[in-house]
C-alpha cells in the first residue's frame, strides 16, 4: 500500500511556517549537526530510490524469472510490445474504470456527502455511522476483500437483499467483476475522504452559510456558490490522493477476483504481477510497473503544486 | 417539501451535538432545523445499515455453527470456529511473524523519522526545503508499481524471503510519510523550551529524547500507531517478498489456509479475520481522538 494517507495535525500544530529560531542554532555552522538525516536517507536510496531506478532499467530489458543472465538490452520493445497487446489495453481501460467509478464518483462524492450529512445530524448517529465506516477502512486489506467477496457471491447479501425486493439477482463476481470490486474499494476508502471533508467543512466561516440563508440560497445554490468554492483545495487535494491510493490497489481486486473471471477485473498492478510472475516475463511486467510509477510522479507533481506554501 | 415540522422541545433535546450545530433559534427556522436534522440523520442510516452489513456477516459467521455466505442470525452459536483456528500453524505463528515483522520495521521508521525531522524543523538550510519537497513526493509513489523490480533485487541480493529484508523495505515505504507527519509535530513544539537545555549544555541528542519527544508524545504515538496500522494490514509486500510458509505473516498466511476459493470453511475465516483485525481497530480507537481533532492532510488540507 502506498504512503499516500492522512496526515494528523492536532489543533496546537501549526504545521505551517517556521518555528521562531534560537539565533544561537543558527550561528552554529556545523554541517555535522545535519548527521540526524542520514538513518532515513539512506534507507530511502537503498530501498526506495535504488528499486526504482532498477525498474527504470529492467524496464529496459527482456529478463525472464528464469535464469538472471540471460537478459539483454530491448529498448522500447516492452513498451511498444505493451500498447499492442489487448490484455494491456484491457487493463488500461478496466484500471480507468476502477479508478473512475470507485476513487472519483464514489469516495469522494460519498464522502462529501457523508461529512456534509454529519454537520446536520444528531451526535450519536453521527458517532455510530462514523465509527462504522472507519472501521471498515482500518480493517486490513485482505479482510476487507473476503467480506466483499461473500457479500457479492452468488449466495451472498447482495442478492439476498435484491431477491427481497422482487428484483433480478445475479452473479456480480462472474457478470460485473469490475463492478464489483470497485464498490468493495468505495467501502474500504471512503472514510479517508469522509475525514479531509467533515474536517474542511468545519473550517468554512457559518456566518457565510448563515447569511446566504438567510438571503433566501437554498441548500443546492449554497452548496455550488459557496460550499464548493471553499473547500476547493482540499478537494483537489482528496482526489489526487484518492486517485493514487486507488491506482496501487492490489490486495481487495487479488482477494476478491484474482483478476478474473479471464481478465475481466484485471486492473495494472494485477497485470504487471501476473506477467510478470505467471508468464515469467519480469522485464514486460516491469515496463507495465514503469507507467504506472510515472504516471503516480506525474499525480505527485500535481499534489506538490497544491501543497507548495505548506513546505 | 413535506411539513414535517418537529416540535420545538424535541429540537433542544437532541442538541448534544458537536460545535458545528447551527444554535437552536426561535420562530419557523427552529421547525426547518429539525428537519433538516431528521433528513440528515435518514441519510446517514441508509449509509450505515449498507455499511455495516458485510461487518455484522463477518461477527455472525464466526459464531454460526452452520455459517453460510449471506448476513443471518446464527443458526446456533459456537465457539468452535475461534477453537478450530487457535493452533499454532492457523494463528500464532503467523501472527507472531505479523508482530515481528510490523513492530521491527515500525521500530526502524519512527527513530528514522524522529531523527531526520529534527534537523528538518529546527535548523535552516538551503537543501531541506527541496529534502521535504522529495519526501512529500515520496509519499505519493504507489509502492505498488515498485514491487516487481524490488523482488528481482531482493534475489540478487539475498534479501528475498528473510524477515529483515522485508521489514527494511516494510519501514522504507512508510517513511516518507512518517517523516513529514513528524516534522510537523515537531514544529508545534516551540524553541524556546529547547533553550534551557542547550544552555545547560545538552547536546542535539538529549534536547531530542529529553525534550521534543516527550512534549509531542501524542504526536509520536500517532506516527508510530499509524505506521504499524498500515504495515499490519499490508498484503502485498509480503506476498512478494517472503516465500516459505513458516516466515509468513498473517496476512498472506490468511491466503494459503484460505485459498482455494472453492471450499472455504467461512466459520473459521471469519474467526481468523476477526483475530487477526483485532490488534489494529484496539490501536485505531487509541489515537482516534487525535485524528478526529483538527486532523487535517498530511498536516496541509486547507479547504
Amino acid at each position: 500500500m502506498s504512503a499516500t494517507d492522512l496526515g494528523v495535525v492536532g489543533k496546537e500544530v501549526p504545521g505551517r511556517g517556521e518555528p521562531p529560531r534560537d539565533q544561537r542554532l543558527v550561528r552554529r555552522r556545523n554541517p555535522w549537526r545535519w548527521l540526524p538525516i542520514a538513518p532515513a536517507t539512506v534507507l530511502l536510496l537503498l530501498f526506495l530510490a535504488g528499486p526504482i531506478a532498477y525498474c527504470a532499467y529492467i524496464a529496459f530489458t527482456d529478463m525472464q524469472l528464469t535464469g538472471q543472465a540471460s537478459a539483454s538490452f530491448v529498448g522500447f520493445d516492452n513498451f511498444t510490445k505493451a500498447f499492442g497487446d489487448e490484455n494491456f489495453r484491457n487493463s488500461v481501460v478496466l484500471t480507468l474504470v476502477f479508478t473512475l467509478i470507485s476513487s472519483i464518483l464514489g469516495q469522494n462524492t460519498l464522502g462529501l456527502t457523508l461529512a456534509s450529512l454529519m454537520a446536520r445530524s444528531t451526535k450519536a448517529i453521527r458517532s455510530i455511522t462514523g465509527a462504522v465506516v472507519i472501521c471498515a477502512w482500518v480493517l486490513p486489506e485482505i479482510v476487507a476483500g473476503f467480506l466483499l467477496y461473500t457479500f457479492f457471491s452468488k449466495e451472498g447479501t447482495l442478492n439476498e437483499i435484491l431477491a427481497w425486493l422482487h428484483l433480478p439477482s445475479q452473479n456480480w463476481l462472474f457478470t460485473l467483476p469490475i463492478m464489483a470490486v470497485s464498490f468493495a474499494n468505495v467501502w474500504r476508502g471512503t472514510a479517508f475522504s469522509m475525514l479531509v471533508y467533515s474536517a474542511a467543512l468545519s473550517e468554512i466561516p457559518k456566518e457565510v452559510t448563515e447569511s446566504a440563508e438567510v438571503d433566501g440560497a437554498g441548500p443546492w445554490k449554497r452548496l455550488w456558490h459557496i460550499t464548493l468554492p471553499m473547500i476547493r483545495r482540499s478537494i483537489g487535494t482528496n482526489l489526487m490522493l484518492n486517485t493514487l491510493q486507488t491506482l496501487s490497489v492490489f490486495g481487495l481486486i487479488w482477494a476478491m477476483t484474482r483478476g478474473g473471471p479471464g481478465n475481466r477485473s484485471q486492473t495494472l498492478p494485477i497485470f504487471m504481477y501476473d506477467q510478470a510472475f505467471n508468464k515469467s516475463l519480469i522485464g514486460y511486467g516491469t515496463a507495465v510497473a514503469l507507467l504506472l510509477l510515472v504516471v503516480g510522479a506525474l499525480f505527485s507533481v500535481v499534489y506538490l503544486r497544491l501543497m507548495r506554501e505548506e513546505v | 417539501m413535506a411539513a414535517i415540522s418537529g416540535t420545538p422541545g424535541t429540537t433542544k433535546a437532541v442538541t448534544g451535538a458537536g460545535p458545528r450545530q447551527r444554535p437552536a433559534r426561535t420562530g419557523p427556522t427552529l421547525s426547518r432545523s429539525s428537519r433538516q436534522r431528521l433528513a440528515a440523520d435518514l441519510g446517514l442510516l441508509v449509509v450505515l445499515g449498507a455499511f455495516m452489513l458485510p461487518l455484522v456477516w463477518l461477527v455472525f459467521a464466526s459464531v454460526d455453527t452452520d455459517p453460510s455466505m449471506k448476513v443471518a442470525p446464527p443458526s446456533g452459536l459456537t465457539t468452535e470456529n475461534f477453537s478450530r483456528v487457535l493452533t499454532d500453524e492457523i494463528t500464532f505463528t503467523p501472527m507472531l511473524n505479523s508482530l515481528l515483522l510490523c513492530g521491527s520495521a515500525t521500530l526502524m521508521t519512527v527513530t528514522a523519522a524522529a531523527l531526520a525531522a529534527y534537523p528538518l524543523s529546527r535548523y535552516k538550510a538551503r537543501f531541506s526545503r527541496p529534502y521535504l519537497l522529495t519526501i512529500l513526493f515520496s509519499t505519493c509513489l504507489p509502492i505498488t508499481a515498485v514491487m516487481v523490480p524490488v523482488y528481482g533485487l531482493f534475489v540478487q541480493v539475498n534479501l528475498i524471503d528473510t524477515m529483515h529484508g522485508t521489514s527494511f523495505f516494510l519501514a522504507t515505504s512508510q517513511l516518507p510519510f512518517a517523516v513529514w507527519l513528524m516534522k510537523n509535530f515537531m514544529d508545534g513544539v516551540p524553541i524556546a523550551l529547547e533553550e534551557a537545555a542547550w544552555t545547560d549544555g545538552a547536546s542535539w541528542f538529549q534536547a531530542l529524547t529529553k525534550v521534543i519527544l516527550p512534549l509531542m508524545g501524542p504526536g509520536f504515538s500517532v506516527v508510530t500507531i499509524y505506521s504499524f496500522i498500515h504495515m499490519w494490514g499490508n498484503f502485498f509486500v509480503p506476498f512478494m517478498l517472503i516465500i516459505s510458509p513458516e516466515q509468513l505473516p498473517a496476512s498472506v498466511s490468511i491466503f494459503t489456509f484460505f485459498g482455494n476459493l472453492g471450499s472455504i470453511a467461512f466459520g473459521e475465516l471469519a474467526a481468523f479475520s476477526i483475530l487477526y483485525s483485532t490488534p489494529v481497530l484496539l490501536l485505531y480507537i487509541l489515537i482516534a481522538k487525535r485524528l478526529g481533532g483538527g486532523f487535517t492532510l498530511s498536516g496541509a488540507v486547507k479547504g
